[in-house]
């Protein structure tokens, strides 16, 4: 056999073993996925009513002076939790949540604002890691399946820099990166306020019909105190399960078109070696012809 | 009429059906709720038990333990959250009372509030178990 022969074979072993790995890791995310909406959807009813339940104190109080939701009078510092994947093999997840947070960064930079950074997921910390930037504080181990745990420890971490003066080493403001999964195809990474709350005044009436006048045990103040702070456990506890979702149908997505072109090189190979594999037949016939003409010669002479 | 209930938690829905009685406990005092009760949010006392009485006659009071959370009645509609809760059914004795002692002893030494609730919502839990308030 030539030795170009055994090149091309050589390589096309090695494409096919690489397409058996990322087919298998298709069917594995494939498989995921669906577990990954259905814990997007168990966790629904509970951030619906948590948010109806804010929504009742806040229409019933005059005007709410919580720390939560009361802006800074002049931000200094301001955090930016970023959520990214613990593994790789999802394509550009992790690059674009990272772009979005690095232009957020940029923009607050530009407006005077120090930036402290919280990350989750092992690919984000390497990232920072490899480019001495600084974090507050890093989480990692549970990017694929996160629960609520995950989330209240998060949250603990992110209202106790929340409550502390930015000379402390504080943050006047908390921004959230995380990346939502809107379809299988489409994962969009998306940056917005999470602390202080915004409340918006609307005339319009909810889309549930209007709510029901509460009584408040112990008070509204009591109410809201301990509500607030599980609201925001429960907004962060959707991102961590949307990025869930979102990595697990990027990586899909990733594994799938890597198996297609391994599967495209393949083919081109296997031509590659057709050809190689004629090409010596050629030469081999050719040499005999060859020979036996010179044979021939030789002996009419 | 009958009260719809549901218990849910951050990860998940834990009990839901339909009850003629639900009982649980704020940090003013317990509240009993029947059908047509006024619509209230109430905060949770830290590990306490909520029972609920399904409406089927025969069928046993369902206990569950919370660490935890709110729970809001608006028509005839009631909905538990709390941010730790189990149904005492599910409640394996030997093992919580292993997590109860330990949690007792971080508590000795003078841990901070959280290990305080995390005895209670134990506590609760064997309550919860043992099928009584």
């Amino acid at each position: 056999m030539g030795a170009q022969l055994r090149a091309v074979r050589r390589r096309i072993r090695s494409v096919q073993s690489t397409a058996k790995i990322t087919r298998a890791q298709e069917l594995i995310a494939s498989s995921r996925i669906i577990k990954a909406q259905q814990r997007l959807h168990a966790a629904a009813p509970y951030a619906r009513e948590i948010t109806q339940a804010v929504e009742a104190v806040v229409s019933r109080s005059a005007n709410v002076d919580h720390p939560l939701t009361r802006p800074a009078a002049n931000p200094s510092r301001v955090g930016v939790l970023i959520l990214t994947s613990d593994r790789g093999f999802c394509g550009g997840f992790n690059a674009n949540v990272l772009r979005e947070a690095q232009s957020l960064r940029a923009l607050l930079a530009g407006n005077g604002l120090q930036v402290t950074t919280y990350v989750s997921g092992r690919k984000g910390i390497v990232w920072h890691r490899f480019r001495n930037l600084d974090m507050a504080a890093e989480w990692s181990g549970f990017s694929d399946v996160p629960a609520h745990a995950n989330a209240a420890e998060i949250t603990s971490v992110l209202l106790d820099a929340y409550g502390r003066d930015a000379a402390d080493g504080g943050v006047d403001e908390l921004y959230l990166v995380y990346t939502e999964f809107v379809s299988m195809l489409t994962q969009r990474p998306v940056a917005l306020r999470l602390l202080p709350l915004e409340i918006e005044e609307t005339t319009e009436a909810p889309p549930t019909g209007p709510l029901p006048i509460y009584e408040f045990e112990p008070s509204p103040e009591d109410v809201l105190n301990a509500l607030l702070p599980w609201y925001v456990e429960s907004r962060i506890l959707h991102a961590l399960l949307d990025s869930a979702a979102a990595e697990i149908a990027a990586r899909r997505r990733a594994m799938k078109s890597a198996t297609d072109n391994a599967n495209e090189l393949i083919e081109q190979l296997t031509r590659d070696a057709n050809k190689a594999r004629q090409a010596e037949i050629t030469q081999e016939i050719s040499e005999i012809v060859g020979g036996a003409n010179a044979l021939a010669e030789a002996s009419r002479e | 009429m009958t009260l719809r209930v549901e218990l849910v938690i951050p990860d998940g829905e834990v009990w839901a059906g339909t009850a003629e009685l639900v009982v649980a406990k704020t940090t003013e005092g317990d509240i009993g709720v029947l059908t047509n009760h006024a619509p209230v949010i109430g905060i949770l006392a830290e590990g306490s038990l909520v029972q609920i009485r399904p409406d089927q006659p025969g069928e046993p009071d369902v206990y569950a333990a919370v660490s935890g959370g709110f729970f809001s009645i608006a028509d005839n509609r009631v909905s538990v959250l709390a941010r730790q809760a189990r149904l005492g059914r599910d409640v394996d004795a030997g093992a919580t009372q292993q997590a109860l002692d330990e949690a007792l002893q971080r508590a000795d030494q003078g841990h901070g509030a959280e290990e305080q609730a995390d005895v209670k919502y134990y506590r609760a839990l064997l309550r919860a178990a043992g099928g009584s308030s």
